[in-house]
């Protein structure tokens, strides 16, 4: 019997119209847990370096976390993997809500999707029965109104489902699929538009085996009350009121500016009466108390949900209040596109038409007040009219489509790929190489475990420290040491690096959520779960025998499999740069130090390939076979005899 | 019969649909509870709690697993309560054939809350547990007479006739009729 997993994928062909449910090998999760580690590892069998983000060969894979359906609060997640036209690159994407879950009670872990549908379609999957179903009258739709139409042509009001808007069927590259109260971002919804898959609706009705249920269950049944009453975890910032963090250290516009001295009390009490309107409730995702997502409904919009720092990006962007950035979420939400990207494309454009780079011929009736032209852009965009459809490719290449020297309001990407705008005065060691180094394209995918800052109280530091259960000891040494406005040292920060991102590897390999693990040690060093906890969940939920220097190994070697995917397709050294002007004050031979430090412990090469004792040393010979075959790394010597 | 043995322990369970999150923790530790062996597996399916949700119109009703109907309901009501309207079902307990919900999904059969029964009884039932938010909150009370046999006819109308005539009187015209009868 198969524990916590279900130990079967289901693999979709849309070219051919064909439906398989595979049994999947139990050694892989041995080896990578599930999840993204699983996915990466059929990425790197079945896409080979020379597959275009849009060929039909490209594969498309929702995985429901190893810990998803068991009784781990907090652990929902859902990974989407693919490649990206906006990078090339590998595409990573998580989101919350009842998906994963679903899919794992119908039967099947993962849902392996390739080829391409002729006309639009969806997919319905009700346990053993799974059909590809015309979606030819849901073109056009919003996200969640696809998800409550489909839910009511089924006659299945407890499916779950997760959706593409206009954005992903016009392959806007930064489309996102809808699902509940979640999303996932970063630019997996334009390869579902492009495989001309609508929508998943998935109902199961089958049970999840757990290895050790009394063991499982007494841990687990204290998380509920401890996570409920956890300050540090969960989205702490969008139960705040006081946004002065966020509109202080974020730039506005297209990531061009700060606006200090924006925030005060009386913005405060007219913001905190506005969200309190226009929220119908705050609710979570499956099996957590924590309540991250606000249900919003503002005039004229249908209901929506709203979460994380998307908030404060469209009215930042625009600079506008509050009252903007509700209204407009009403339709990017169902139009599906991703809250942190689309601001700042469309930023752009406005800058690039008062630059007189884009002209009223290029946006004819172009509006005069910032709010109107961000409608108006977002209505090209997702329909790829007119320069909509350069923008609809994101900063990076529209910059380079428009040319006319609008390469150079392309300043806050980074591998092709739009960043948080943030702009802060003096580089950070261990945030410089998460940025550089990283292959999940946003930082929050990378950050959380170290703390951001130093504690100025010498006591106050010891006392974290004293409680700090999530740390592993070289963190809780250096920690005593670091006053504020000091660097960490070099070692210091590669070990930072390494811990933070080792984390999210291990997130996302079993679903549990950032916002319980690995995102939320940053502030507080608090998280509910961490490296020393996580290892009993996961034996007591499937059997494996793990402590947690092996779930360590297990991060680490996802952590490389997936590096391989971007080095086989090109990756290198060079493209290891933070976004132009994040930081003011730059350091170039402290960088280079940094990031030479960082491969060697990495056991990568000078130019960020890992090495063939890294990989062999971590099982994965077959990577560095094949990197051998295509002279990415150099062959081996011939033995002596 | 003593006053203390008159009263009976009622167990309720408040829902308060305002303070619900929709997570359906709720859901997933009743059926973990009644897998069997107890935690061995999780399938909502098999809860005898299930949040309905529509999250368009915010609509999140945790309901419990009442009794069987081998018929659904013939006429249905709609109810508006603070401008959102709910379905009757919404609020239905019921294990009915016009829905999936309360059904073992490989018999079903229909499932029932049993207040999660068990010896020692636990301190609150599993769905309560889980929900920190009190959504679902837990309470147990006396009731006063819960526990005595049902009445016969005969008795309840000579407690009436007592009330009203007093005991004597009534015993007084009762051996009138008895001798009277005899005769
Ligand atoms: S912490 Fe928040 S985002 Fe994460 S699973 Fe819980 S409710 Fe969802
Ligand atoms: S556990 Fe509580 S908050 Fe969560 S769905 Fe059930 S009743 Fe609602
Ligand atoms: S009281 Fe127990 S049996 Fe009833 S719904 Fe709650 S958990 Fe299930």
């Amino acid at each position: 019997m198969r524990y916590a997993e279900t130990g079967f994928n289901l693999e979709i062909d849309l070219s051919r119209g064909s439906i398989e449910r595979v049994e999947s090998d139990p050694a892989w999760t041995e080896r990578y847990l599930g999840g993204q580690g699983t996915a990466g590892k059929i990425l790197w069998d079945r896409v080979p370096p020379d597959v275009e983000p849009f060929s039909p060969d490209n594969l498309l894979i929702f995985s429901a976390g190893l810990l998803l359906a068991t009784p781990v609060p907090g652990a929902n997640r859902t990974t989407v993997d693919t490649f990206s036209p906006q990078t090339n690159l590998y595409s990573h994407s998580l989101f919350g809500g009842f998906f994963g879950p679903e899919l794992k009670h119908a039967g099947y872990d993962k849902i392996i999707i390739r080829g391409k549908a002729p006309d639009l379609v969806y997919l319905w999957i009700h346990n053993d029965k799974v059909e590809i179903r015309d979606a030819g009258h849901l073109q056009g739709k919003g996200a969640l109104e696809t998800g409550a139409l489909i839910k009511e042509e089924l006659n299945a009001p407890e499916a779950q489902v997760a959706a593409i808007g206009m954005a992903g069927e016009n392959r806007v590259y930064m489309a996102t699929i809808e699902h509940a109260n979640s999303s996932a971002s970063r630019g997996v919804g334009v390869i579902m538009g492009d495989k001309g898959l609508k929508a998943i609706a998935v109902r199961g009705t089958k049970d999840i085996n757990i290895a050790q249920p009394q063991e499982l269950f007494e841990i687990c049944n204290p998380m509920y009350q401890e996570i409920y009453d956890n300050p540090y975890c969960g989205d702490v910032f969008l139960h705040e009121d006081d946004e002065g963090w966020h509109v202080d250290n974020f730039a506005w516009g297209n990531a061009r500016e700060r606006n200090k001295g924006y925030w005060n009390k009386e913005r405060e009490a007219r913001w905190k009466a506005l969200s309190d309107d226009v929220r119908l409730r705050w609710t979570g995702c499956y099996n957590c108390p924590k309540d991250c997502h606000q249900a919003i409904k503002y005039p004229g919009r249908q209901t929506y949900f709203q979460k994380c720092y998307s908030k404060l990006t469209y009215c930042m962007a625009a600079y506008k209040e509050l009252d903007f950035n509700y209204d407009i979420l009403g339709v990017t939400q169902e139009h599906g596109l991703d809250g942190y990207s689309t601001p700042q494309v469309l930023a752009f454009a406005i800058e690039l038409y008062e630059a007189g780079i884009l002209t009223d011929e290029d946006l004819p009736g172009f509006p005069s007040d910032s709010g109107e032209r961000f409608f108006y852009l977002v209505d090209k965009l997702v329909r790829r009219e007119g320069v909509g459809d350069a923008l609809a490719n994101g900063v990076y290449w529209a910059a380079r489509e428009i040319g006319k020297g609008a390469e150079d309001f392309d300043h806050n990407s980074m591998k092709k790929f739009e960043q948080l705008p943030l702009k802060l005065k003096m580089i950070n060691y261990p945030y410089f190489l998460m940025y550089a180094t990283g292959e999940k394209m946003t930082i929050t995918q990378i950050e959380g475990s170290y703390p951001q800052a130093a504690i100025a109280d010498r006591k106050e530091r010891e006392e974290f420290v004293k409680n700090w259960d999530a740390a592993p000891e070289r963190f809780k040494k250096w920690f005593l040491e670091w006053e504020p406005r000091t660097h960490p040292s070099i070692e210091e920060s590669v070990h930072i690096c390494d811990w933070n991102e080792t984390m999210h590897y291990i997130d996302d390999a079993i679903g549990t959520c950032a916002f319980l693990s690995s995102f939320r040690g940053q502030f507080g060093g608090r998280p509910p779960y961490h490296l020393y906890n996580l290892p009993g969940f996961i034996s007591h939920a499937t059997g494996m025998d793990l402590d947690p220097d092996r779930l360590w190994e297990i991060g680490r070697r996802n952590r490389n499999m997936i590096r391989a995917l971007n080095i086989r397709r090109g990756l290198r050294r060079k493209d290891e740069k933070p976004p132009e002007d994040h930081w003011k004050i730059r350091d170039p031979e402290m960088e280079t130090e940094l990031l030479d430090a960082y491969y060697e412990f990495k056991g990568w090469t000078h130019d960020g390939i890992p090495t063939k004792e890294t990989l062999d040393g971590l099982g994965l010979e077959y990577v560095s076979e094949d990197f051998m075959k295509r002279g990415i790394l150099p062959e081996s010597e011939p033995s002596e005899d | 019969m003593t006053d203390a043995a008159k009263k009976k322990i009622v167990k309720e369970i408040h829902v308060d649909l305002d303070k619900c999150i929709g997570c359906r923790a709720c859901e997933l530790a009743c059926s973990s509870f009644h897998a069997k062996p107890r935690y061995s597996s999780t399938n909502p399916a098999r809860a005898r709690i299930r949040v309905v949700v529509d999250d368009l119109n915010d609509v999140y009703v945790p309901i419990r697993a009442g009794d069987y109907t081998p018929a659904e309901c013939t006429g249905r009501h709609t109810h508006t309560i603070n401008g959102k309207e709910y379905r009757e079902c919404s609020f239905c307990g019921v294990s009915c054939p016009a829905r999936d919900l309360f059904k073992e999904p490989d018999s079903g059969l229909p499932l029932k809350c049993d207040m999660c029964e068990d010896d020692p009884p636990l301190a609150e039932p599993m769905c309560v547990q889980v929900c920190p938010h009190d959504a679902l909150t837990y309470e147990e009370r006396e009731e006063e007479g819960g526990e005595e046999e049902p009445r016969e006819e005969l008795e309840i109308g000579l407690d009436a006739l007592t009330k009203k005539y007093g005991m004597k009187k009534v015993m007084d015209t009762v051996a009138r009729m008895a001798v009277s009868k005899k005769q």
